[in-house]
């Protein structure tokens, strides 16, 4: 990182933590508004954070290792995670899976080399009466078919 | 997502924005919680702990601030309630917790979001803002002199353990969700130590109701020992999934009826972490006192493959165990080993037994519901369904 970089992502998170409380308890929301702008934590931001809120690096580190949509690497633009649970797998996830996979020619859990996609698998999304369900960064898109599926993540930037 | 009109005999019954609300503050917060504990209310989440006592507890507390928070956490696979009552009835939830926060003296509501659901964010952000507009939220609420109350929403990140009250607190505390150990529990010493209820969002929907309507009406619905109406998530195969509301106490035989499930095997009752029913117990009743559950029904037909449904579960339980105790951490990957082996037919009753026995042991010695309730389906299944399991995979079985 660029010392320029460096001193414009600190400005950032001090604002962020001044505009959610000098406490532990806005790590969450902080991890998150920093996430949503470079698609993961980088580590200058961890230690930063760190400083800001008073805490160890490492606390931020094993929190951030926690929690499934918070990353410590560098992650797609675009990331689509598929619902695996019981109810999506039996109306028909496996197809899905498939066809995605050979669209983009990546498996799950991988990335595109374009930065494009990142593919995923979730827990439950809580769309079991309209499975198979795909989230696409903060979009559900429910009852989707391999052909649908395709289509969607084909019109992602 | 279009809204449906629904029609219900308790929480989707009629309602407008802000009657709870202006009811309760024309009394007094002993009135509001006898009309609670006359309504019998329990916990919406699954555990059915009752809500007039959990906000008795935090009412007579002395303590500089409180909380109400609203446990929007919804992961249990098959739940899909909350996701209903959050887009369609807002209102409700939101009201309930004003009322709450009247009652229990608290200046702050936290709605704790699963990032799942993210995308109701701004929609719930606009109804709150409406909510300021009006005098529901904010200062002197009402025309109440002296009583203010806000709410904030604030996001998950993906972890089913924060479901758990304890482990919702310590994730908004800004630390793993890893649940603490009980007690003391959240009612003495929750968000930041200060006393805290913790409910669900369907017992704060049912709040709003039992204000408006009294507790004697909300009693006449259900059972005796479980009163009012339960919401169903229905999922799996059958004609019309989708949330139902149907009266505690409904057999299950009754529910596969009204959604129209056809050659119907077994029933998993409570999600992954419930029990699954075989067609034999199909005249059980849901309730508090028999199969109790937070609302997750997932329904198998015959043709689904019974071991591959356990999978499923165990792959979520080993992934979801936030791992800081043992039993839960290793015993969970154990039942899976488990499961491979039955599916590759590796196995002897001898160890089956064993697996059975640790997930009683799981059973006691978890830490928290997770994994207290983690060997459930497992024990159920092999329990419920022993012919399917031992009898196939070319009699490997030792038959």
């Amino acid at each position: 990182m660029l010392v320029l970089e460096k001193h414009a992502m600190t400005d950032e998170i001090e604002k962020l933590v001044e505009k959610y409380g000098k406490d532990r308890s806005s790590l969450m929301p902080v991890l998150q508004e920093i996430q949503k702008k470079y698609h993961y934590i980088p580590e200058f931001a961890q230690q930063e954070i760190a400083r800001v809120l008073d805490i160890h690096p490492v606390e931020v580190y094993s929190f951030i290792s926690f929690y499934s949509f918070i990353y410590r690497q560098p992650q797609g633009r675009n990331i689509v995670r598929l619902c695996k649970t019981i109810t999506c797998d039996m109306a028909g996830k496996d197809g899905i899976v498939k066809a995605i996979e050979r669209e983009l020619g990546i498996k799950f859990g991988e990335t595109t080399k374009d930065k494009r996609i990142t593919l995923e698998f979730v827990n439950c999304l809580g769309m079991c009466d309209q499975g198979p369900a795909l989230l696409i960064n903060e979009r559900v898109h429910p009852k989707v078919t391999p052909e649908t599926a395709v289509q969607i993540i084909n019109e992602l930037r | 997502m279009e809204k449906i009109k629904r029609n219900g005999t308790v929480l989707f019954s009629e309602y407008s924005r802000g009657e709870a609300v202006k009811k309760a503050l024309t009394q007094s917060r002993e009135d509001i919680l006898l009309e609670l504990r006359e309504s019998k209310l329990k916990g919406r989440g699954g555990a059915g702990f009752p809500t007039a006592t959990k906000w008795m507890i935090v009412a007579a507390a002395q303590a500089e601030e409180k909380f109400i928070i609203c446990n929007a956490d919804e992961g249990e696979p098959g739940t899909f309630k909350d996701r209903v009552l959050l887009l369609e009835y807002p209102e409700l939830v939101f009201d309930g917790m004003v009322v709450a926060g009247y009652t229990i003296g608290a200046k702050m509501g936290i709605v704790y979001l699963r990032a799942e659901y993210s995308y109701m964010r701004a929609s719930l952000e606009g109804f709150l803002e409406s909510m300021r507009n009006d005098n529901i939220l904010g200062k002197n609420i009402c025309g109440k002199e002296g009583f203010d109350f806000d709410i904030m929403i604030r996001m998950g990140s993906g972890a089913y353990v924060c479901g758990e009250e304890t482990a919702l607190i310590e994730s908004l505390e800004g630390n793993r969700g890893e649940a603490r150990n009980r007690p003391p529990y959240p009612v003495n010493t929750g968000f930041l130590g200060r006393p805290t209820v913790v409910n669900n969002v369907e017992t704060l929907a049912a709040v709003s109701h039992i204000i408006v309507k009294s507790g004697a009406w909300f009693q006449k619905h259900g059972t005796d020992k479980s009163t009012g109406s339960k919401l169903f998530s229905v999922s799996g195969d059958c004609a019309k999934p989708g949330v139902y509301e149907l009266p505690w106490g409904t057999k299950i035989s009754e529910l596969l009826e009204i959604v129209g499930a056809k050659d119907t095997k077994a029933v998993q009752v409570g999600g992954a972490s419930g029990f699954c029913i075989p067609k034999s117990q199909f005249d059980r009743k849901l309730s508090y006192e028999d199969a109790a559950t937070g609302g997750s029904i997932i329904i198998f037909n015959e043709s689904r493959d019974i071991l591959k449904i356990l999978k499923n579960f165990m792959e979520f339980f080993v992934e979801e165990s936030c791992g800081q105790c043992t039993p839960c951490r290793i015993g969970n990957s154990k039942l899976l080993e488990g499961v491979e082996m039955l599916e590759n037919g590796k196995y002897t009753f001898a160890y089956m037994n064993k697996l059975k026995d640790l997930g009683r042991t799981m059973q006691v010695a978890s830490k928290c519901g997770l994994g207290q309730s983690s060997p459930n389906s497992f024990i159920s299944i092999l329990e419920n369904f022993k012919s399917e399991i031992f009898n196939s995979n070319g009699g490997k079985n030792g038959f």
